[in-house]
């Protein structure tokens, strides 16, 4: 049985200017220990995917399907049973860890709170756990700064605060929700390799969620690719990134810079994200699509799968991108 | 947090003195001096008054006189009306009486304004949250003098449960309408600065965090949201505090409670300068107290202000 | 990432064709004013009862300061409000009629608030502005006063005021008018200390052009939106101060009333069976405040789209 099984995942906000369908039918597998991408551009409900698992939805949104936590449906599940799962067994580091972090509480509260809370240590029990963690992920002078508050640590130690936060009660998956977008190139780099390394050494499943192609290679053993709130594609990393069979994942592909050719200009997909509230009837990529065919406005490609362990949403004939 | 106390108070100490000297200018510039009356005085009388309170030294003497016994003796000196009693007499006899009402109408407009806040947004856009707002902004347009007379009209004349006025002592049943008359506006502000901040803090990144941490929602509003969400109404709080002792002049003129508003008012009337610049002067002290608790409440609760 | 943000850009897009279209602020906010249903109401209210205050006397069969011989001694009974005698909201312990009281102390509680707060607004428009212009020490100075000012508790200082220099109506506007300046002060130096950056007072300065007329043809215009709403917001409040001031009988003096003054006088006399005395100026009172408030509230949405 697969960890976490998401099946035919809707999520629907109710806003001033009528409903907005931010995930459209979502279904993925994942596996203990496995390593999950989601990728797609801003407002193409890879987060709210992950924010509906988690119960995290904004007060207007509903989340409709079934998120499987080993044959236990998360959504329909109580408050109170879903919070000893919370954190537990599933735990999420956010975007920005400038606003993610209380800035009111002190680090040590931040942390032992969770510990105190699901694994009923003691308050200096808990403390002394949280630096051995903060230790883990390298933060120097844990003992003397987790008295600390977060103002007076930089972006990156946030994150690495975040991460050893999420990794207090050694959950069996993480799910980063673009755990770097708000930090410099190099403190990406770190913030990558220490998720890396964490990973393996917790052997925790992770679902990397980022719009960055450049991260999940190497990182990732399976990639699944999200336009307009529907999955687009999905395989290991290595076949959706050698042999992408979709016109966006190829135009994401052309989209990030390469060092080993030379470019002019970056390539970019022309046209702007989707409008949630109006998607087109068929393809929600297909006004964008410099390849489209005749009925891809009209028809709704399904999700087929392939021998090869890949799924993918084209009405354009597989063996046109070999 | 020691220097920034006593940098706080290196302001507030200027401060209480130009309103001393201040309210002081303002008694000399009127026209006709506090023995003017109808009957004017044979000028041997008055030259003998004026000898007495010192009216007949250069007014600069005066006023380094009259601060001096402020500042050095917290005496307001003599009543011009009452010649028997000083300034501080009177003082000492109403200003408990207010302290007591006021007291409970802060906590009062406090306790019931946060608690309406919270639970409204909490409960956004469910019909308690309606009703808490409907209720805040409907109240927040009674101030003391209309409650006054609404209260006693319903409680006393109609009902017949409550006594409309007096004090005796400061029994609960005499302490029920003040307090309600002057806390009403009050809490009805403060549950709106209250909503719509908890609202704000509610939506912030670290609540969700809080949440995803698996914590019951009471803890994430008591440990996590509380806190920040109060930041905004501890800058309301020091007007608050002047409004409400600006109302106890209400309050002990409709309900005849004596506390210091009404010596305040009767002496308005009687043209009673020096009980009135003491208790402007004490209202004024108290108020720049009261702030200086609000700042030092600020620097607690938020760690990014440095002292 | 939310759908906000597709809201979001709905939003700027509208606004660029607005743009486009060359839609003024004024106008955007007009249109923004005339969704609000609540400040739509509220305006209209506040236009029946200037028109009450104005006009109202002409309906009334007594005048404010006429004795009715014929129910004296008798309120009570007789005095109730009546079509029959002419006293539409019924008589006061003097015998005068309410209607013609209520039309005239409408008339100058409006008066005070929108008096008071026109020299509130324009103290404080200007002390702001020339400090937050002015900047650095200059500045510096000017904030810390009204830092001071603010900690003094003004109604004793204005009974005070009132006392010592006499109780007449026009000490009454300047009074009111002088202790509610300083929060406009500190708005428009906020304000001030943004635009002082712009290009257009930029090329003023280098042009020549004199500081006060810097900030007289320049700044304080673009202070025009937030005054607006701020006055309009204050003159409830200073309805208010005038309110509680006549309610202890040191503001506005007869044969003049104000809304306090007879919410004062029927609070009085409750007591005795008139309550039509409290309840015709105390329902004035409150369906004026209200209005404000809610036209006050509007004002400000329409002009600061962003503070929704």
């Amino acid at each position: 049985m697969s960890l976490l099984r998401i099946e035919d995942l809707r999520v629907t906000f109710q806003t001033g200017d009528g409903p907005v369908n931010a995930v459209n039918g979502v279904s993925l597998d994942i596996n203990a220990g496995e390593t999950l991408a989601i990728v797609g551009e801003s407002g193409s409900g890879k987060s709210q995917t992950a924010f509906a698992v988690m119960g995290l939805l904004a007060r207007n949104g509903a989340a409709t399907g079934k998120a499987l936590w080993e044959g236990e449906d998360l959504l329909s599940m109580p408050q109170k049973e879903l919070n000893k799962i919370r954190s537990r067994e599933i735990s999420m580091i956010f975007q920005d860890p400038m606003t993610s972090l209380n800035p009111y509480m002190r680090i040590s509260d931040q942390m032992t709170e969770v510990l105190m809370l699901h694994k009923g240590l003691t308050k200096s029990a808990a403390v002394k756990e949280a630096i051995g963690l903060l230790d883990a992920v390298k933060i120097p002078d844990a003992a003397n700064r987790i008295g600390m508050y977060p103002h007076e640590f930089s972006g990156g130690m946030r994150q690495r605060i975040m991460i050893a936060m999420s990794l207090l009660c050694s959950p069996r998956l993480l799910i980063a929700d673009e755990p770097t977008t708000a930090l410099d190139v190099t403190v990406q780099a770190q913030i990558m390799e220490l998720l890396g390394e964490v990973r393996k050494e917790f052997g925790t499943a992770v679902i990397l969620i980022t719009h960055d192609l450049g991260i999940v290679a190497g990182f990732c053993d399976r990639t699944l690719v999200m336009y307009g709130g529907q999955i687009m594609e999905e395989g290991t990393t290595e076949n959706v990134f050698a042999k992408a069979s979709h016109p966006y994942t190829l135009g994401l592909m052309k989209a990030v810079p390469r060092l080993d050719r030379a470019q002019d200009k970056l390539d970019t997909i022309a046209g702007e994200p989707p409008d949630m509230s109006r998607l087109p009837k068929g393809c929600p990529f297909s006004p964008r699509c410099d390849r489209k065919l005749d009925n891809c406005m009209a028809e709704k490609p399904a999700l087929v799968n392939f021998a090869d362990g890949r799924r993918r949403a084209c009405h354009i004939d597989w063996k046109e991108f070999a | 947090m020691l220097s920034y106390i006593v940098r706080r108070l290196a302001i507030a100490i200027p401060t209480i003195l130009i309103l001393i000297v201040l309210s002081f200018i303002l008694m000399f510039a009127a026209p006709g001096g506090p023995f003017n009356s109808e009957r004017p005085l044979p000028p041997q009388v008055l030259a003998n008054i004026q000898a007495k309170y010192g009216l007949d030294q250069p007014y600069w003497k005066q006023i380094v006189n009259y601060v001096w016994n402020v500042v050095a003796h917290f005496d307001f000196g003599p009543s011009f009306k009452y010649k028997d009693r000083s300034v501080n007499d009177i003082i000492a006899q109403g200003f408990p009486v207010t302290l007591t009402y006021g007291f409970w109408s802060f906590i009062v407009a406090t306790v019931v304004g946060i608690t309406l806040g919270v639970v409204a947004a909490i409960r956004h856009n469910t019909w308690l949250d309606y009703f808490a707002v409907g209720i805040s902004i409907g109240a927040q347009s009674l101030p003391n003098f209309v409650m006054a007379p609404i209260l006693v009209l319903v409680f006393t004349l109609y009902l017949g449960w409550l006594p409309g006025g007096g004090w005796n002592g400061g029994q609960i049943e005499y302490l029920v309408l003040p307090v309600i008359a002057l806390s009403t506006s009050y809490f009805a502000s403060i549950a709106r600065i209250m909503r719509s901040s908890m609202l704000e803090v509610l939506n912030a990144g670290f609540i969700r965090t809080a949440r995803a941490k698996g914590l019951p929602m009471s803890r994430v509003i008591i440990r996590h949201a509380l806190k920040p969400a109060l930041l905004p109404l501890l800058s309301y709080l020091g007007p608050a505090f002047v409004g409400m002792i600006t109302g106890s002049v209400i309050i002990d003129v409709y309900f005849s409670t004596g506390g210091i508003g009404q010596f305040f008012v009767n002496s308005a009337f009687n043209r009673d300068y020096s009980v009135m610049m003491g208790i402007t002067i004490l209202v004024g002290v108290l108020t720049i107290l009261f702030n200086l608790v609000v700042d030092l409440l600020y620097a607690w609760i938020d760690p990014k202000i440095r002292y | 990432m939310f759908p906000s943000k597709q809201t979001a850009d709905a939003l700027v897009q509208a606004a660029n064709d607005a743009e486009v279209k060359g839609r003024s602020l004024w106008r955007d906010a007009a249109i923004r004013f005339r969704r609000n249903r609540a400040a739509v109401v509220a305006l209209c209210v506040l236009g029946l009862i200037a028109a009450f205050a104005l006009f109202g006397q002409l309906f009334a069969q007594w005048s404010n300061e006429e004795i009715d011989w014929s129910i004296m001694g008798a309120i009570a009974q007789k005095g109730a409000p009546s079509i029959a005698n002419g006293h539409y909201f019924g008589a006061d312990e003097l015998g005068r009629d309410l209607y013609a009281r209520v039309v005239q102390g409408t008339g100058i509680s409006i008066m005070v608030g929108m008096v008071g707060s026109f020299v509130a607004v324009m103290v404080g428009t200007l002390y702001g502005a020339v400090a937050g212009y002015s900047g650095g020490r200059t500045d510096n100075i000017m904030m810390r006063i009204v830092d001071i000012l603010m900690s003094i508790p003004f109604m004793f200082v204005l009974i005070l005021l009132l006392v010592i220099f006499g109780r007449s109506i026009t000490m009454l506007f300047v009074g009111i008018g002088l202790i509610s300046w300083l929060d406009m002060a500190r708005i428009a130096r906020g304000q001030t200390l943004s635009i002082k950056n712009k290009e257009f007072v930029e090329a003023a300065v280098a042009t020549g052009v004199s500081p006060m007329r810097i900030i007289l043809r320049h700044i304080v215009p673009n202070l025009l939106g937030i005054v607006v709403v701020y006055a309009t917001l204050l003159i409830p409040g200073l309805i208010m101060t005038e309110s509680f001031i006549s309610f202890l009988g040191l503001g506005i003096q007869e044969p003049q009333t104000s809304l306090g003054a007879l919410i004062s006088a029927g609070a009085k006399q409750m007591r005795f069976g008139v309550i039509w005395q409290l309840l015709f100026p105390l329902g004035f009172f409150l369906v004026t405040l209200y209005a404000f408030f809610f036209v006050g509230d509007g004002l400000r949405d329409a002009l600061d789209p962003k503070d929704r």
